[in-house]
């Protein structure tokens, strides 16, 4: 029986009069890749912000292993320790080298040496592939380069559970590749993942489970070949066939 | 009187107009600092109170708000006419540097602060290890605008009576009658003062530049 990683039960999120979502439910389980997709302003990137507390739900409860880390009096910077992300825009903190960048919460966050987090942090670029980048600025690299030395970033703190918000949807489509591989590489090491995206490729090799969100709701979750080929809406059918459509003509005009 | 002479007592005048500005302006960073995180990191109360200050200080002339702060503080505590001159332009660049500082906190994108939060990092580590770092960065070619303006303002305190740059080329081109001669010297000695200190400041930008692809 796969333990439940992290829990989230009715959870609902407004801006005012604006509904994000509501009474949503999702449970992770440990090792899981979980790809969830939908529409643009379904509040997908919204749920993951919630997810490590950048954005505080309204209602509803997160339970990270047993923490239930929406109770009051919770420590955030304690909790987002170990839940990883990475952002559509990298957000690499640009005055510092790819090196420097994975060091950082090494050094203030679990207040590591300087010669053990530069060992942890080297370890962990090379990773994803980039040791020989180490002293390379943001601005020096390219922005898959830059996606990979983010995801390094968050996995030096040794993460319980990773968040991609849509990883590539900022790449130019010929560095999309290196991320998403570095990604299933993730996956195939047993991190528990839970990515926003609309690569179909991806979500269709590495998902255990695809989640379809629209307009606040979660409208259909099952496994990739359920959602694919078997999916018990037309709303579902019909979003998957155009995403594929849309994404699988942009990856031939890559090539 | 040679010509020697008559520069030279002018120029002794340097250590006050310098001493002036090295007390002003650091003393004006360091308040201006402070109250910038205020005004960007302190919520709405203190965001309102700072740009009262600001709006305050910037509105009246440093010359009036320098006598203000003269009389106000020497009647407080025993201080020299030179010391308590410069901490009262420290005070009046004080609101200048808090905005110089708050516009570069807000050039660094809030994703940073975000980002840096995502790690683990606290608002106050996020901002002293993030945000700090870039915004330093941002700040210096306008502070490099307000150093200069110090530095020829510090000539304010002239009216303290301390015997700075400006205060000795009116005692001796009153006692010479070569006025000219003597506010001209007055000038260089200004002009060379402030373009060293750009010129200083320009490499410290290009020293701290980050590293980037063209």
């Amino acid at each position: 029986m796969p333990e439940p990683i992290l829990t989230i039960k009715n959870l609902t999120k407004t801006y005012g009069q604006n509904v994000i979502f509501q009474h949503l439910d999702l449970t992770v389980n440990e090792g899981d890749t979980i790809v969830i997709i939908g529409p643009s302003g379904t509040g997908k990137s919204t749920l993951l912000r919630c997810m490590n507390l950048l954005t505080r739900p309204n209602e509803g409860q997160i339970w990270l292993d047993d923490l239930e880390i929406t109770a009051k009096g919770t420590d955030e910077d304690q909790v987002r320790q170990h839940i990883g992300m990475v952002f559509q825009n990298f957000l690499l903190f640009n005055h510092l080298t790819a090196l420097g960048n994975v060091k950082l919460g090494l050094t203030k966050v679990r207040h590591m040496s300087d010669e053990a987090a530069t060992d942890k942090a080297l370890e962990e670029l090379s990773r994803v592939g980039l040791a020989d980048r180490a002293d390379h600025y943001p601005g020096q690299l390219s922005g898959g380069q830059q996606q990979r030395v983010a995801i390094a970033r968050a996995l030096a703190m040794d993460p319980r559970v990773m968040l991609f918000d849509e990883p590539t949807s900022a790449l130019d489509p010929e560095l999309i590749g290196e991320v998403l591989e570095v990604m299933r590489q993730l996956a195939l090491d047993g991190m528990t993942m839970i990515v926003v995206t609309h690569e179909m490729g991806f979500a269709r090799e590495v998902a255990d489970r695809i989640v379809f969100m629209e307009k606040g709701y979660i409208v259909e979750e099952g496994s990739p070949d359920e959602m694919f080929n078997h999916p018990k809406f037309d709303r579902t059918r019909e979003f998957l066939w155009k995403i594929t459509e849309l994404y699988g003509k942009k990856e031939k005009e890559a090539k | 009187m040679d010509f020697g002479q008559f520069i030279s007592y002018i120029a002794s005048g340097t250590v006050y107009t310098v001493g002036v500005t090295l007390i002003a302006l650091p003393s004006g960073l360091l308040i201006g600092t402070i109250l910038a995180l205020l005004y960007v990191y302190g919520g709405k109360v203190a965001a309102r109170v700072m740009n009262l200050y600001s709006t305050i200080f910037r509105g009246i002339p440093p010359l009036v708000l320098l006598f203000i702060l003269f009389f106000a503080v020497s009647k407080g505590i025993n201080l020299s006419a030179f010391l308590a001159g410069s901490l009262s332009l420290g005070m009046v660049s004080s609101a200048y540097q808090m905005e110089i500082v708050r516009g570069a906190l807000l050039s660094v994108s809030g994703d940073q602060l975000m980002a840096a939060r995502a790690v683990g990092l606290s608002r106050l580590q996020a901002i002293r290890y993030v945000v700090l770092p870039q915004a330093v960065r941002l700040a210096i070619p306008p502070w490099s605008n307000e150093a200069a303006i110090i530095i020829k303002d510090s000539s304010l305190v002239y009216a303290l009576g301390v015997q700075e740059i400006l205060r000795r080329a009116q005692l001796i081109g009153a006692s010479s009658q070569r006025y000219l001669l003597a506010y001209l010297s007055a000038a260089v000695i200004y002009f060379l003062l402030v373009y060293a200190t750009t010129r200083l400041l320009n490499l410290l930008e290009q020293k701290l530049s980050i590293p980037s692809n063209p």
